[in-house]
């Protein structure tokens, strides 16, 4: 049994990674790949005091967003969403423990509400005005390929776009000790059931046991490895060389997904 | 949408452990909140705790997993043979053939906020026997269940605040239509912890006193917890042999209000959005709904918002919030409704809104004060989150009339 959609538009940031047109050319091996801290752009379309409430994953899962529904030439308020990250923020968090531990364990509002697990997905529909459904979603390390199923599933059950934002930052100690997390990395993609001019690939998913695919990169697997998100890499860069590829990719434990990418041209 | 078979499904709150003891405390229209003695909290709330969560011992190769959630999370599959019926269901189907898709907000953070008070004085490292991956992580939950049965098939925790529990049911539906799986155990589990009774309080949203829905003079939750689950298979070919007081999950709404981080869109916007959508997509009208089992937490702003949808879309649905029996369970809330509205399906009784005592004349409902006996026949559960997420269920049975 397979699930298919269509790729419309593309975001991209991490260590190293900027956007999409820049990922895929390092990806494909046109440019030499340079980890550099991961850029969060400042959150666009919120109300100032919105924005000054948000954190890193807010403003990394706002920023994809963003590029891939511009790429797509979609209407962002039009989109349902998937959100998908192993962690909500782990700085506001540890925040709130350090507070809760101490003898006067008040925590401010503005911290409770942005510790939520779909704090991103709140922030998203007040920026970019979309009233469709949301989900949000967690797999520990195999965040992406259970957002990537959900979508896919979305897309082929009811027939109608869907953008998932996989995306995940990291841990302060005590924490990071716990969940080593050494960067910011996540990824969208606008999902369509039928293929339009400005369709990228079609993508074919079945569940599968094989081992996930591992870049030959040696710095970029330890991406991969190193942050849930970026275990996304061996799909983005079959998308980014173009022909059709297959590709493992994590998921649970015992299952990853097999994704079968075909160029649009050729699907 | 196609409907779906809710075959099993069993519910453990501060009301009891399963469905006999939530029934019997639905029926006499009595209530499970206490004066808040959890932990060493200082707050003057009432919450909705639940017994013998700590007596409840995770199997030895699940070690890794203990914490308060997961103990309350195998508590509650070990009610009403719940369990029994997910192995029969893997015998059934094959164990890569069943999902899990479970709902919680926090997890088992209340062992990182215990493990900071006892952090190494020099490093500031946690405690040794801190687990990420069984306890803090949101996958905990599903994780922990997954293993518990042996499942194969895929699976996710669903975190979307205090919706989280009903939006599980929708990623169920679109992986057993899309023919991934043929059945998932759904359902929720949000347990006590430090974080949400200061959090709520820091936000002045608890109330002193068992919480009043839907009262005029309502001010602000109960924090509850609870575990709740249930299975949802694909409908049998032959559905018209099944038993007539069978449930069916018949519709499905999901909408996000686009409004603010932690109040409700004024009007209800979203809410009404996920009411309609619910509808339509079980191919019914507001005229058919026998029952609103409301989000309904007894904060001035969500009953006001909620009661607004509610007049705009089924303004003569008899309703009530059963929170005010069980506090809000969070990230529980959804699936401990959802199992509610199947026991009001079952056996023909609407639950009163207990401990309200004066509805609010801004929201002329017909607000259920005392129960109802009565044939039910479809209802709609709705449960609403922090960042705006709102997801309608509408389940029904299977010999009501009229199903499209």
């Amino acid at each position: 049994m397979q699930v298919s959609a269509f790729i419309e538009g593309i975001g991209l940031l991490g260590p190293g990674f900027k956007d999409w047109p820049q990922g895929a050319a390092v990806l494909a091996g046109t440019l030499p790949y340079v980890s550099e801290p991961t850029g969060l752009p400042p959150p666009a379309g919120l109300p100032p005091a919105e924005r000054r409430r948000t954190g890193p994953s807010v403003k990394l899962a706002l920023g994809l967003g963003q590029q891939a529904a511009a790429a797509s030439g979609m209407d962002a308020a039009a989109l349902p969403t998937i959100f998908t990250a192993s962690s909500g923020d782990g700085h506001n968090y540890h925040m709130i423990c350090e507070a809760l531990a101490s003898d006067d364990p008040l925590i401010s509002p503005t911290r409770f509400h942005n510790s939520v697990h779909n704090a991103a997905a709140g922030y998203w529909g007040i920026a970019s005005g979309a009233m469709a459904a949301s989900n949000v979603l967690c797999a520990r390390d195999g965040s992406f390929g259970a957002g990537l199923l959900d979508a896919l599933c979305q897309v082929a059950v009811d027939r109608e776009a869907c953008m998932l934002i996989a995306y995940d930052t990291d841990y302060p100690e005590p924490l990071r000790s716990h969940r080593p997390i050494p960067d910011a990395f996540g990824l969208a993609l606008v999902l369509l059931p039928e293929p339009t001019p400005r369709s990228l690939a079609r993508l074919d998913v079945t569940l599968a046991e094989a081992p996930a695919s591992r870049m030959t990169d040696p710095a970029l697997e330890r991406l991969r490895q190193g942050v849930p998100a970026a275990r996304a890499l061996p799909l983005l860069q079959a998308l980014a060389l173009g022909g059709p590829h297959e590709v493992v990719i994590d998921y649970l434990d015992d299952l990853r997904l097999r994704v079968a990418v075909t160029p649009a041209a050729a699907a | 949408m196609s409907p779906l078979l809710f075959s099993h499904y069993t519910a453990t709150s501060c009301l009891g452990h399963g469905l006999d003891a939530t029934l019997a405390a639905l029926r006499a229209q009595r209530g499970g909140l206490i004066p808040c003695e959890f932990s060493d909290i200082r707050l003057d709330t009432y919450i909705g705790e639940v017994a013998q969560v700590d007596e409840t011992s995770l199997p030895a190769v699940l070690a890794e997993f203990d914490c308060r959630n997961n103990r309350l999370a195998q508590l509650g599959l070990e009610q009403d043979g719940f369990a029994e019926q997910v192995r029969a269901s893997v015998a059934r189907y094959g164990a890569h053939r069943i999902g899990v898709f479970l709902g919680t907000s926090t997890a088992g953070i209340l062992q990182t906020e215990l493990a900071y008070r006892r952090r190494d004085p020099g490093t500031g490292a946690l405690p040794a026997d801190f687990h990420y991956r069984g306890s803090h992580s949101p996958y905990s939950l599903a994780e922990f269940v997954r293993c518990y049965f042996g499942l194969r098939g895929p699976a996710a925790s669903i975190s979307s605040a205090c919706s989280s529990g009903a939006k599980v049911f929708a990623s169920a539906r679109r992986m057993i239509e899309a023919g991934l799986i043929d059945a998932a155990v759904v359902g929720g589990v949000d347990s006590l912890c430090h974080t949400t009774l200061y959090g709520f309080n820091s936000l002045e949203l608890i109330s002193g006193q068992p919480c009043r829905p839907y009262d005029a003079h309502r001010n602000g939750i109960s924090i509850g917890e609870g575990a709740a689950f249930g299975l949802l298979e694909r409908l049998p070919a032959a559905s018209a042999a099944r038993a007539g007081e069978d449930i069916l999950l018949l519709g499905i709404g999901e909408s996000s209000d686009a409004h603010h981080m932690s109040a409700p869109h004024p009007q209800g916007l979203g809410a009404r959005m996920a009411m309609a959508q619910a509808l339509s997509s079980a191919g019914l009208t507001p005229a058919q709904i026998d029952y609103v089992n409301l989000h309904g937490t007894a904060t001035r702003s969500n009953d006001a918002a909620e009661g607004k949808a509610m007049l705009d879309l089924l303004p003569a649905a008899p309703c009530s919030s059963t929170k005010g029996a069980t506090g809000h369970t969070l990230g529980a809330a959804g699936a401990i409704e959802a199992v509610i509205c199947a026991l009001a399906l079952r056996h023909g009784l609407l639950p009163a809104g207990i401990n309200t005592t004066e509805p609010d004349p801004e929201l002329p409902l017909d607000y259920l004060l005392e129960n109802r006996e009565q044939p039910v026949h479809r209802v709609l559960s709705n449960a609403f989150g922090f960042g705006g997420s709102n997801c309608s269920l509408l389940f029904g049975r299977a010999d009501s009339p009229g199903r499209t």
